[in-house]
């Protein structure tokens, strides 16, 4: 095995017993960005010369016994919608073509006091507007078990990143399945914590009451390891919650004999067969490991894509609304008559028009729709007081079972280009993730295996409020029975 | 489900001028999301509270204690357009 | 012919005495140079979140009891959408279905009797930046150092029926907000902002007739012109048989009229919504409680006490009590002084002028409280005269110095003897005067002024008239 191969928790042992230096790892994944990402192309941005000073930095305090934390020498990649100081930050937007922020995001800092660094920045959809990542105005990242597929969305460049092994572990964001969407495409580990869990300071508003920000990794104990640094209340971000910090590694072998899973039979309805068999193979290996399982009914579920969509545009209308071109960002000089852009209105307009892609444009419009006079009640109050039905759903499930299991996507990676021009059924992609959003509920993509054209299939383990030990534990013992390979061949079909 | 009209109205408020081409295809786009979305109505909600944050979190504020904020660099670093630190947009007349 | 009356309602912007923004940590200081309080949250940079200032949420708890109004048990925050360069995220935080408060009233005085203006709502919001629009340059110019600077909203009831009440409802309203230190009400820098909404009818009709709102108007002097002139507006164009408009107008100084900024059909569509990045705020009774029990004494209520207290006229305590800090230095004075109506002529003579000449404000006022007393005190024991102690209380403003550092070469001459020779170098110098007296008693009072120079003022009158009559007559 190479280093590029290994998970974050076996890096910082081979750190910690001075096999290998922070140094040899930032090289080693280097080379391996080097080599691939040009067809992967999950990458926007790298700092090398600052990740390789990070990395001699990390192995002197580690000579010097000063270790900062438990991420020392391990690097991170970012989704580009994660503010960086002094890096830029581009949300894969030409309307931030060069912004540098003052300031780093909440887990930037977090992730540097405990000795890890940032490898880069990933590639996404634009404004985390997407499920395909087809949507950054920069390029298309590739599915790296198959390039000629798409890796998922929003955060698709992270899930690539992680999935090819050009990193251990990743950051992305989740305001409808863009980190569980991704990594069931990708087939890698994509964890979505309770809303509040995480402080959203530093992170480039979507839709606010459902983003999150979420882990990729290649194992359920590199999930729990990143998600022990990043979570805890801050105090810059409202909504993080003031609710204690679990040792998530030391709570992945309690026992789950006894413990309930249930499946919501909404879930399976209409579902492709092969795509049912993995997951009911996986139902299979809980079962053996002494797990309970039945049918439970979420019934609102059909509403839930509905609602969402509501929410977050809407929500989405008005934080979009900052990129004016007036106090940063893109400005027009020139209109679409190619004359000089001159007053005030006009700015606002083009520098939008041309700053803007089409499905940033869409889901605006759609969202300022819906807020409009004379559509509010019918359609925000509306979402919002179906976003209540659907959290009661779930709650009263959660009474009964430990976690709930459904599949993470209806289909497994699809080729570039597919949806792209149908946005409703790109959109169904989130039909199985937007509900824990809405819910807040913590979920986790786990990998299971793979279909008929070798793409990954995954299933998604929802937990109780603020419960994400209880997921990673039936992740992480699901994994060890099963050795599914989460680390990409990288090759063409 | 949405007239052309009704799409040139909403992106003038949200500030994004769309071309010819573009209010065909989004007035379509619109339309079949419209339809979409308006499966709730099928939902009878009354009484039901709406639900703003899926986690509660009431009461949370700061003390009135003052930091220093940016430097007139930082505050200018990503700014299009600035004269004698002031940002400027061509005159507006009222 | 038609008679009409006024309908009106005002909407007041104050600015909260916090030290900080709403929102964000930077101060709220008036008058830093341009965009030198700023940071990422108030620039609205993308990834920055509010977090609510408890400050201004006591502030508004502390009004509460003075408007008489309703605490909602469940506030919350909402977004007001609109584009417009002094707004850097494109939406003001603001309150829109659940106010911190609701359901008020006060009461204003009226030629006939005191009347009741209800309080439909406050609401907290942030306060918007600054543009500039100068002469001979092709921008416009933006500071942000005002923005994100807590403002309380304060909505009143279509209950005013002229000008002259919707004065008297800001000079009350005024006055409880200073009271209360909840803003400091300084028109020249903006924390006072009024919104008037008018509409007129043909008295006796009972259905309310369409209105205009005029906007940002900054002085009360402002809104009673601009009421005035729009109130005859509308009242022109309906006896012409036309029909008002709904608009929303702007004051022109220059040119004393209203001025139509934009008509109905270019109305906003603010798309209020719940702020997703606050939670709510559940406003305990002991909150409440805790607030109220610090509350000082409201305006109306602290002038009945003084009226009674110290046996002045309302008129007096109108003049006291129109700024905190006066009532406040005024009653810090008379713990220690025992002649309330000598002090109050004080006020409204030497110390207002004082502060006229030199364009101060009370709370600059530099002679404190204890040696304002102790120049009184002087001129109470008659050690110095009443021209002397003008003079030094001068002195005293002029160099923070104590009045006993100057009395000492005012004090009166009381001297007999001293006096008598002072009195004969006057008569000696001006005979043709001292002869007068003798026919024209009047002419005493020459004398007594030439005796008055020569003393630099400190001569005891009274004596020198006794002394002049001796040395006349003899
Ligand atoms: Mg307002
Ligand atoms: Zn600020």
């Amino acid at each position: 095995m190479s280093i590029p191969e290994y998970s974050a928790v076996k890096l910082k042992e081979l750190l910690e017993t001075k096999q290998i230096s922070a140094l040899e790892i930032a090289r080693a994944l280097l080379d391996r960005i080097k080599k691939h990402d040009a067809e992967v192309k999950s990458f926007l941005y790298i700092d090398e010369d600052l990740l390789l000073k990070e990395a001699q930095a990390s192995d002197q305090r580690r000579s010097q016994g000063k270790v900062r934390g438990i991420l020392e020498g391990i690097p991170v990649a970012l989704k580009d919608n994660i503010c960086t100081k002094g890096q830029r930050t581009t949300c894969a937007s030409q309307i931030l073509p060069r912004f540098f922020p003052p300031y780093n995001a909440h887990v930037v800092e977090k992730i540097q006091a405990s000795g890890g660094s940032i490898l880069g920045k990933t590639n996404m959809d634009e404004f985390a507007m997407g499920s395909s990542c087809e949507n950054s105005s920069f390029f298309n990242t590739h599915n790296p078990w198959n390039l000629n597929c798409i890796p998922g969305g929003s955060s698709g460049g992270s899930a690539a990143a992680v999935t090819a092994g050009f990193t251990p572990l990743a950051l992305g964001s989740d305001t409808g399945g863009s980190v569980r969407q991704p990594a069931g495409l990708c087939g890698v580990f994509g964890l979505k914590p309770t809303y509040g869990r995480v402080s959203r300071f530093g992170l480039i508003a979507y839709g606010s009451s459902l983003d999150q920000i979420g882990t990729f990794s290649r194992s359920a104990r590199d999930a729990a390891l990143l998600l022990e640094v990043i979570a805890g209340r801050d105090q810059r971000d409202s909504t993080s919650v003031d609710q204690p910090v679990s040792s998530y590694q030391e709570k992945l072998l309690s026992s789950l004999k006894g413990k309930k899973i249930g499946l919501p039979q909404e879930y399976f309805e209409n579902l492709d067969e092969e795509m049912k068999a993995s997951i009911m193979a996986a139902v299979e290996v809980f079962r053996s490991l002494g797990v309970e399982v039945e049918e439970v009914s979420l019934p609102h579920t059909q509403y839930a894509v509905a609602a969402y969509y509501i929410i977050a545009t809407a929500e989405a209308s008005a934080n979009l609304a900052r990129y004016d071109g007036i106090h940063y960002g893109y400005r027009a000089e020139i209109n679409a008559q190619n004359t000089k852009v001159e007053d005030l209105q006009e700015i606002y307009h083009e520098s939008r028009a041309q700053g803007f892609g089409n499905e940033v444009k869409r889901r605006i419009l759609l969202g300022t729709y819906a807020l409009s006079s004379g559509y509010y009640d019918a359609y925000y109050v509306k979402a919002l007081q179906v976003r209540t039905l659907i959290k009661r759903d779930i709650e009263k499930a959660l009474e009964k079972f430990d976690v709930l299991l459904t599949p993470t996507s209806p289909v497994s990676a699809f080729p570039l280009g597919e949806k792209i021009e149908d946005p409703l059924s790109m959109y169904l992609c989130d039909i199985y993730t937007v509900t824990f959003n809405l819910s807040g509920n913590p979920a986790l993509s786990v990998p299971c295996g793979h279909d008929k054209k070798d793409l990954p299939v995954g299933f998604q383990l929802v937990g109780k409020l603020f419960k994400e030990e209880e997921i990673l534990a039936f992740a992480h013992q699901y994994e060890k029975e099963t050795l599914v390979n989460t680390l990409a061949p990288i090759k063409k079909a | 489900m949405i007239e052309k009209k009704e799409v040139q109205h909403i992106a003038n408020l949200a500030r994004l001028r769309l071309s010819e081409e573009e209010e065909e295809a989004m007035t379509q786009h619109l339309g079949q999301m419209i339809t979409y979305i308006n499966k709730l109505k099928e939902l009878d909600t009354t009484g039901v509270p709406p639900t703003v944050h899926a986690v509660e979190m009431p009461n949370v504020w700061r003390e009135d204690t003052p930091c220093s904020g940016l430097s007139s660099s930082e505050v200018f670093q990503n700014s299009p357009a600035m004269q004698d630190n002031f940002f400027t947009v061509p005159k507006v007349v009222k | 012919m038609t008679e009409f009356e006024i309908i009106m309602g005002l909407e007041v912007h104050v600015q909260l005495l916090t030290s900080t923004k709403m929102f964000c940590s930077c101060s709220t200081t008036f008058g830093s140079p341009p965009n030198s309080q700023v940071c990422s949250i108030c620039l609205g940079l993308p990834g920055t979140l509010p977090v609510v200032n408890k400050k201004a949420v006591e502030l508004a708890l502390k009004v509460a009891h003075a408007l008489n109004c309703q605490v909602a048990e469940v506030t919350k925050f909402d977004r007001k959408n609109y584009f417009y360069p002094d707004l850097p995220k494109g939406y003001q935080i603001s309150q829109f279905d659940q106010p911190i408060l609701h359901s008020g009233h006060i009461m204003i005085p009226t030629p006939k009797e005191d009347k009741k203006i209800r309080i439909t709502r406050a609401h907290m919001e942030e306060d918007a930046g600054k543009m500039i629009h100068q002469e001979g340059t092709p921008y416009s110019f933006i500071d942000l150092n005002r923005v994100g600077t807590p403002l309380l909203e304060i909505v009143s009831a279509p209950d005013i029926e002229s000008p002259d009440e919707a004065y008297s409802y800001l000079k009350e309203l005024k006055a409880i907000l200073e009271y209360l230190e909840i803003s400091d009400c300084n028109m020249q820098e903006g924390s006072l902002r009024c919104d008037v909404n008018l509409s007129i009818r043909p008295k006796g009709q009972k259905t309310m007739g369409t209105r205009t709102e005029i906007k940002n108007l900054n002085s009360f002097n402002f809104v009673r012109l601009a009421a005035s002139y729009e109130a005859e507006r509308q009242k022109q164009v309906v006896l012409r048989g036309g029909k008002i408009e709904q608009g929303t107008y702007l004051w022109d100084e220059n040119e004393q009229k209203t001025k139509l900024m934009r008509s109905k059909e270019d109305a906003h569509d603010y798309r209020y919504f719940p702020e997703p990045d606050l939670g709510s705020f559940l406003i305990s009774k002991d909150l409440q409680e805790k607030i109220h029990s610090q509350l000082p004494e409201l305006p109306r209520i602290r002038s009945k006490r003084m009226q009674e207290e110290y046996k002045i006229s309302e008129k007096d305590c109108a003049f006291l009590i129109e700024q905190k800090v006066v009532a406040d230095y005024f009653e810090a004075c008379l713990k220690k002084f025992s002649e309330p109506q000598e002090l109050l002529n004080w006020m409204k003579g030497q110390v207002r002028t004082y502060l006229n000449e030199h364009d101060l404000a009370m709370v600059d006022f530099p002679i404190p409280p204890k040696n304002f007393i102790e120049l009184l005190e002087l001129l109470q024991k008659k050690t110095i005269n009443r021209n002397a102690a003008k003079e030094i209380f001068e002195q005293m403003a002029k160099t923070g110095k104590r009045a006993k550092e100057f009395s000492q070469q005012k004090q009166k001459i009381t001297d007999e003897n001293e006096l008598r020779q002072i009195c004969q170098e006057v008569i000696k110098a001006v005979p043709q005067i001292a002869e007068d007296c003798r026919t024209n008693p009047k002419a005493m009072n020459a004398l007594v002024g030439q005796l008055m120079k020569r003393s630099k003022g400190r001569a005891d009158v009274d004596i020198a008239r006794r002394i002049f009559g001796e040395l006349i007559g003899e």
